[in-house]
């Protein structure tokens, strides 16, 4: 993307979520209350984070490849799942491939 | 009026006592909710550090960097969209995956709504600090006041530190040269994890995000950038209208 177009992208995002945020306040709260409304937006979000892990993780272009990142995942799981703070989880995780590919690995 | 009742001080004083206990129980709750507000600002503030690196790593420049923590300032959004531009993705799927990620926060602003009982413009400056943690801290109270004085104060203390902490972030990505011997492409991959994981409370949840890795790997090799995350986010639409008639249990999936 040049320079431009990623103006382009950050402003017009940046527009829709405040919008989305608005639109909350706005309108009347009956609207939202379905239960399925709620369910398959907590779905949409947990699946969009998911793949974002997945193509962040694995992801090389249109290649999949595994390299230090993936070991680097699993520290940072087991991280949470040892409740560390997000900070500690995101430096864990960079410290663990940054130290495998000084050892000449992924 | 309690002073025509002539000789008769003393239930006067209990009432008075009463409501100064109330109102003494009220002001403790507010003040906790500050205290809570204040270190939960300072957790996620922290962390802004790490979108500024990323983002810069990302192929965004400082100030392209900083307009996103100050007009989008929403943490899975943001982080999204430099996720998206760093993968080569097109336009369309960055600014589309940034919004379905901002599509819960307004099913928290509706949430909020009653809750905070603003004027018209108050609401403009609360929807823009309307965010999970905001939220969370918010509805998190018992009392209206505590209510409000936990969403502002989180609301507002995030803001102001997550914004700090970006152009920190930023400063210092831009000085670290090759963020692959950083593992900074790890650190992404790690900060999705971490805002994933206190959604997965429920089996319902876990299997929707299961089914979103097998999605996304699968259609790495062959479809375009972005578009193996927007096709998760339609398989999790699929499986949200499928499963609603078959069981009414609501999962708990608030962070």
């Amino acid at each position: 993307m040049s320079p431009t177009t990623v103006w382009f992208v950050v402003l017009a995002a940046s527009a829709l979520c405040f919008a989305l945020k608005l639109a909350g306040h706005l309108v009347p709260e009956h609207w939202l209350a379905d239960e399925r409304v709620a369910r398959t937006a907590a779905m949409v979000t947990a699946s969009l984070l998911a793949a974002l892990v997945t193509v962040q993780t694995l992801g090389a272009g249109q290649a999949i490849v595994v390299d230090a990142r993936l070991p680097a995942l699993a520290v940072a799981a087991v991280a949470l799942a040892l409740r560390a703070p997000f900070i500690v989880v995101v430096v864990l995780a960079a410290a663990t491939a940054a130290g495998l590919r000084a050892l000449g690995w992924g | 009026m309690p002073e025509e009742r002539a000789g008769s001080t003393a239930p006067q004083e209990i009432t008075a006592a009463a409501a100064q206990a109330a109102a003494d129980a009220q002001a403790l709750e507010v003040r906790a909710a500050v205290r809570q507000a204040v270190s939960v600002s300072v957790a996620t503030g922290l962390y802004g550090i790490s979108f500024g690196a990323l983002s810069v790593v990302a192929g965004l420049d400082v100030l392209q960097t900083m307009a996103l923590s100050l007009l989008m300032f929403s943490g899975g959004s943001q982080f999204a969209l430099i996720g998206v531009i760093g993968a080569g993705g097109t336009p369309g799927a960055a600014v589309a995956t940034a919004g379905l990620l901002g599509v819960r926060n307004t099913l928290y602003g509706a949430q909020l709504g009653p809750v905070l009982a603003l004027d018209r413009w108050r609401k403009v400056l609360a929807a823009h600090v309307t965010i999970d943690e905001s939220t969370a801290v918010a509805t998190a109270q018992r009392s209206r006041r505590a209510a409000r004085a936990g969403f502002w104060w989180t609301g507002v203390g995030i803001f102001v530190l997550w914004n700090l902490m970006t152009l920190a972030g930023a400063l210092a990505g831009d000085a670290l040269g090759d963020p692959a011997a950083w593992g900074l492409d790890a650190a992404a991959s790690a900060a999705f994890l971490a805002l994933l994981w206190p959604r997965l409370a429920t089996r319902a949840m876990q299997l929707t995000a299961a089914a979103a890795v097998v999605v996304a790997a699968a259609l790495i090799p062959v479809a375009p950038g972005g578009v193996p995350v927007l096709a998760a986010a339609a398989v999790a639409i699929v499986i949200g209208a499928l499963t609603g008639r078959r069981h009414g249990r609501t999962p708990q999936e608030e962070s």
